[in-house]
């Protein structure tokens, strides 16, 4: 079936063929025979035998083949006359399985038999080693000889050290072996995490580890098996506890509440984000210290889509009762307690905290929700820039606030700085002789590292790269290597995000205050503006949790995961982007404030093919059925059936203003199904509604 | 360049007379043993190009339930063969489902009897059928087969999960088994099945986005592994891996319809492995398939991670 040149057979190939089909297809009809009717004659297994080896993935002919084993064995065992030795026996069925895989090294029934018969406890480690040997020299790549070969090492106890020697030996033999590299990363992984003898300095194997794939890397730069191993190599030197970075409200600042609230929204959110994706965040590692117990517990939500329960984000409610007067102190101490762990592992273990206080504000204007009477247009002279008005000053004094504190910086280590500057240097000397692309994207990433390392650790350890610098390698990328263009746009926009947001001054340029000109009376909105820088994805918004407007229009956002964190969203714009489902909405539901959404020219309903369809809840993949033989598809009327998504997605946002117009999915039919959803909505593309 | 008419008429083993007959040359014979699968290859690409109707229904599920086992003496498993008097396995027993499902008549088996979950292990792999070998493939098609029948209450999923999990590389991708070097047919597999059980989050996206986009190589043609050769089939392995962890926009859609169109014979009809080489349907239906899933026009859309049509998909889970 594969590489088989493609040409009309002549005359005499189709008479051999036919010849040849002819006498396999009597083997084989001979061989159902004989195991339908359990005959296992001397002339049978010969037969079986025959079949096999010029047709080793018959399967039912290798279970022909044990259950004639078996009788064979059982016929010893009853002491028969001229019975063969269990011996004798089995090495028959190595010979076998060794001559099938000489038709096919890659028949899986015919390395799956030999398991079987060693199973039996015959033959000896050297010559399983042997044979394979033999088979990885004919092919270094052959998985099927791996995976034999890891089989026969853990069934004869043969030690990870030795193994380790022989991937070594193959890696010399050629470096372009990426099954070797693979199985290397797999028993290093294990001796160092038993701390194995002449293992227990991880930062000497590591170090030891980058010199070895050094050497492939700069005899064949383009060779790709290197090039993993070392990105493997670098995940596990950066390896590091998650980090906490960033809340809101933030570290040193002063909250207003409103007084004119019911009890039941007599609560503010409180958010936690983090370096990457933790779990475990609960009232047992974080505890909140105020005046008021509210009774039970916090209960901490993660603000993720995903369903393991991990996030960088992490949401409670502090709640405040009806009498409260006075302006009240808040102090969160996170991982007071051990427990909270990122998605690979690592425990964070540092304990810090953060304070700011709470008051009550009788004024009613200061209320931080949106005014919903009037349209929002987006309008540019809408918008000033900050410096001119006086209500800033809560807000800088609250994005001054927005670095981590000292306190809660950790040290980075020492080694682990000194590797990255060394990979670095490598890196950029590589590049002078070869303009490969890995090579290219390891540098940016190990610029990217650095820079990170320095932001988290409190060291004076340098510089920071400069981002216009990997910016810049990313754009060569895009040249070099235009078929990965999506990868080198997502990678792009991460690192365009972490240069617009580090730091207070930064972030004031993004800033604007937006007054709908029309209405003068309604009180303004600090506003972000994001719009045409190219994003495909957005990320590092540890520094804008505090965002109540943003403008993401005329990007390139496919996906908007990660805006969850984003808790005080009231207004958000997506138009012309490349949005391309329902589905890639979904991060929204977790937006209660959500008021005002813009998505319109984007590319839902363009695509037959919806790449978030295994990656949101849906009857596709939900583990029982039952739960979803639910009102909509039963009770529900076509409408609902036909826009079962948009109805889950759109019934639980109260927007109250929404564009959607330039979408191929929208036509009148949806249009009135949207607005009898949502009776709260008042704008639909422009039009006043209800 | 244009996906040739003569695709739809290569009936390469495709035609329910074809299936039934008993074909002279070696290729055809040889792969006796799976013929089940090629009717499911066959069937499904004549359902994405529209033309189902071209085949006699009847007489082509009358045959497949004569290879289910009869012989009740394996006890437990009792699956379909690759073809009349083989031995259960799951490979077949996946194609049988899905064949059964591209004609709606899935009600003519007997779930019980089937018994796929006698095949899964303590430890949550699952063996092909009672002669134990155990990969991660046979994970896919015992989840995939007990979606279909929507019982998949009848395994333990969470250990199902936890061993695919387990197979889970440090480059991102999956094995065999654990500790098995990553493979795309094995991401699919993998994928497919945490895709099915809504556990897609067990992967780390990018990670593994990244790996199977270096898989396009300058041809634009998709490889299994680094540094081999790209195949036509990886376009669906591969493809459907990135598209299940949205990633699918990390590599050129257009370079690799094209790969794909360049494997056609465009005398005879049919895809091959690679551009020149022989065709067979194997490659006819993985390209045509890949082709649905870059969006071709005119092709049916096919769910990547149940290997159907999308509408055959959406008639079994959306409807009461």
């Amino acid at each position: 079936m594969h590489g088989i040149p493609r040409k009309a057979p002549t005359q005499e190939e189709r008479d051999d063929s036919s010849l040849k089909a002819a006498k396999l297809r009597d083997l084989q009809s001979l061989l159902l025979h004989f195991h339908h009717n359990k005959i296992y004659t001397e002339e049978a297994i010969e037969i079986s035998a025959k079949l096999l080896e010029s047709n080793p993935e018959h399967y039912t002919a290798w279970n022909y083949r044990k259950l004639a084993v078996q009788h064979l064995l059982d016929r010893h065992q009853q002491n028969q006359l001229d019975s063969q030795s269990p011996q004798s026996i089995l090495d028959d069925e190595l010979i076998l399985v060794e001559n099938a895989l000489k038709t096919n090294f890659k028949a899986y029934g015919a390395w799956h038999h030999r398991k079987w018969v060693l199973s039996k406890g015959h033959s000896s480690s050297d010559r399983e080693l042997r044979l394979l040997g033999k088979f990885q020299k004919l092919d270094s790549r052959n998985f099927h000889a791996w995976n034999y070969r890891r089989f026969i090492t853990e069934l004869k106890k043969i030690p990870d050290e030795d193994e380790l020697q022989y991937t070594t030996d193959m890696i010399y033999d050629n470096f372009s072996n990426y099954s070797a590299w693979h199985n290397r990363s797999m028993l290093l992984s294990k001796l160092l995490e038993k701390s194995a003898k002449g293992y227990e300095k991880r930062e000497n194997v590591l170090s030891e580890e980058f010199e070895f794939v050094r050497n492939a890397l700069f005899t064949d730069p383009d060779d790709q098996s290197g090039w993993f191993y070392h990105s493997w190599l670098l995940g596990q030197t950066l390896k590091r506890e998650p980090l906490f970075l960033s809340s809101s409200p933030p570290h040193g600042s002063n909250l207003s509440l409103s007084i004119d609230k019911p009890y039941r929204e007599r609560h503010f959110p409180l958010i936690l984000y983090f370096s990457e994706a933790v779990g475990g965040v609960s009232s047992s590692t974080v505890n909140v210290e105020y005046f008021y117990d509210g009774g039970d517990g916090l209960i901490w939500f993660p603000l993720a889509a995903n369903k393991l329960g991990f996030s960088q984000a992490w949401l409670t409610y502090i709640k405040y009762p009806l009498d409260t007067l006075e302006s009240f102190h808040v102090k969160v101490t996170i991982a007071q307690f051990p427990g909270i762990i990122s998605s690979s592992g690592m425990p964070c273990s540092r304990s810090c905290y953060i304070y700011f206080t709470a008051s009550i504000c009788l004024n009613n204007q200061e209320d931080s929700e949106l005014q919903t009477t009037h349209k929002i247009s987006w309008n540019e002279e809408n918008i000033k820039p900050h410096s001119t008005h006086p209500e800033d000053a809560n807000l800088l004094a609250s994005l001054c606030k927005l670095d981590i504190t000292k306190e809660n910086k950790p040290t980075t280590p020492m080694l682990c700085m000194e590797t990255i500057s060394n990979e670095i240097a490598c890196s950029r000397e590589l590049l002078l002789s070869s303009n490969c692309k890995i090579g290219k994207l390891t540098l940016a990433r190990l610029l990217v590292a650095h820079n990170t390392l320095i932001t988290y650790g409190c060291m004076d350890s340098g510089t920071e790269a400069n981002y216009e610098e990997i910016l810049a390698l990313y754009h060569d990328l895009m040249k070099m290597d235009p078929a990965h263009i999506g990868y080198y746009e997502d990678e792009y926009s991460l690192v365009l995000m972490k240069q617009l947001t580090p730091n207070t001054e930064s972030l004031l340029k993004l800033c604007g205050n937006y007054q709908e000109l029309s209405s003068p009376s309604i009180s303004s909105y600090t506003s972000v503006r994001l719009k045409g820088l190219s994003l495909s994805r957005v990320s590092c918004l540890e520094h804008l949790l505090w965002v109540q407007m943003l403008d993401l229009s005329n990007n390139k956002l496919r996906s908007i995961e990660g805006l969850e964190a984003l808790q005080q969203l009231s207004c958000l714009k997506l138009s012309n982007n490349r949005l391309s489902s329902f589905t890639a909405l979904e991060p929204l539901k977790m937006l209660n404030s959500l008021r005002v959404l813009d998505v319109s020219y984007n590319e839902i309903g363009a695509h037959t093919i919806d790449t978030r369809r295994y990656l949101c809840s849906s009857p596709l993949n939900s583990t029982t059925g039952s739960k979803w033989q639910s009102k909509i598809f039963t009770d529900g009327d076509a409408d609902l059936k036909h826009f079962w998504y948009a109805y889950l997605l759109f019934r639980d946002l109260n927007l109250v203003q929404l564009d959607i117009v330039g979408n191929a999915v929208v036509d009148e039919r949806l249009k009135a199904f949207l607005v009898k959803l949502m009776p709260a909505l008042k704008w639909f593309d422009g039009e006043s509604c209800h | 360049m244009c996906l040739y008419a003569n695709v739809s008429i290569f009936f390469y083993g495709v035609t329910s007379a074809n299936i039934l007959e008993k074909k002279d040359d070696f290729a055809s014979v040889v792969m006796e043993h799976l013929r089940l699968n090629g009717a499911y290859w066959g069937l499904t690409t004549l359902d994405v190009l529209g033309k189902l109707d071209a085949v006699n229904q009847d007489e082509v599920v009358s045959w497949i339930m004569q290879c289910q086992d009869q012989s009740g003496v394996y006890p437990g498993f009792s699956g379909f063969g690759g073809n009349i008097g083989h031995d259960p396995h799951l490979h077949y027993t996946l194609s049988a489902i899905q064949v059964l499902a591209l004609f709606d008549k899935i009600d003519v088996l007997d779930i019980e009897k089937l018994d796929i979950a006698s095949l899964q292990n303590e430890d949550g792999s699952f063996s092909g059928d009672i002669w134990g070998e155990v990969d991660t493939r046979f994970s896919y098609i015992a989840i995939c087969s007990l979606a279909l029948l929507q019982r998949l209450d009848k395994i333990n999923v969470e250990k199902a999960v936890a061993y695919i999990v387990s197979c889970k590389n440090l480059d991102g991708g999956f094995g065999c088994t654990p500790g098995a070097e990553s493979h795309a047919g094995q991401i699919f597999c993998c994928v497919g099945a945490l895709a099915i059980t809504g556990s897609v989050d067990h992967v780390d996206k990018d990670l593994l986005g990244w790996w199977l986009c270096e898989r396009q190589v300058k041809s634009g043609g998709l490889n299994g592994r680094p540094e081999k050769l790209p195949d036509v089939c990886y376009s669906w392995w591969v493809l459907s891996s990135l598209i299940m962890i949205d990633r699918v926009h990390w590599i050129d859609k257009k370079k690799l319809a094209d790969f794909i169109l360049d494997c056609q014979d465009k005398e005879n009809g049919g895809i091959s492995d690679r551009p020149d080489d022989a065709v067979d349907v194997f490659h006819t239906y993985f390209g045509v398939a890949g082709l649905s899933l870059l969006e071709y026009p005119e092709l049916k859309a096919i769910d990547p991670a149940y290997a159907l049509p999308v509408d055959v998909v959406n008639k079994i889970f959306f409807t009461t």
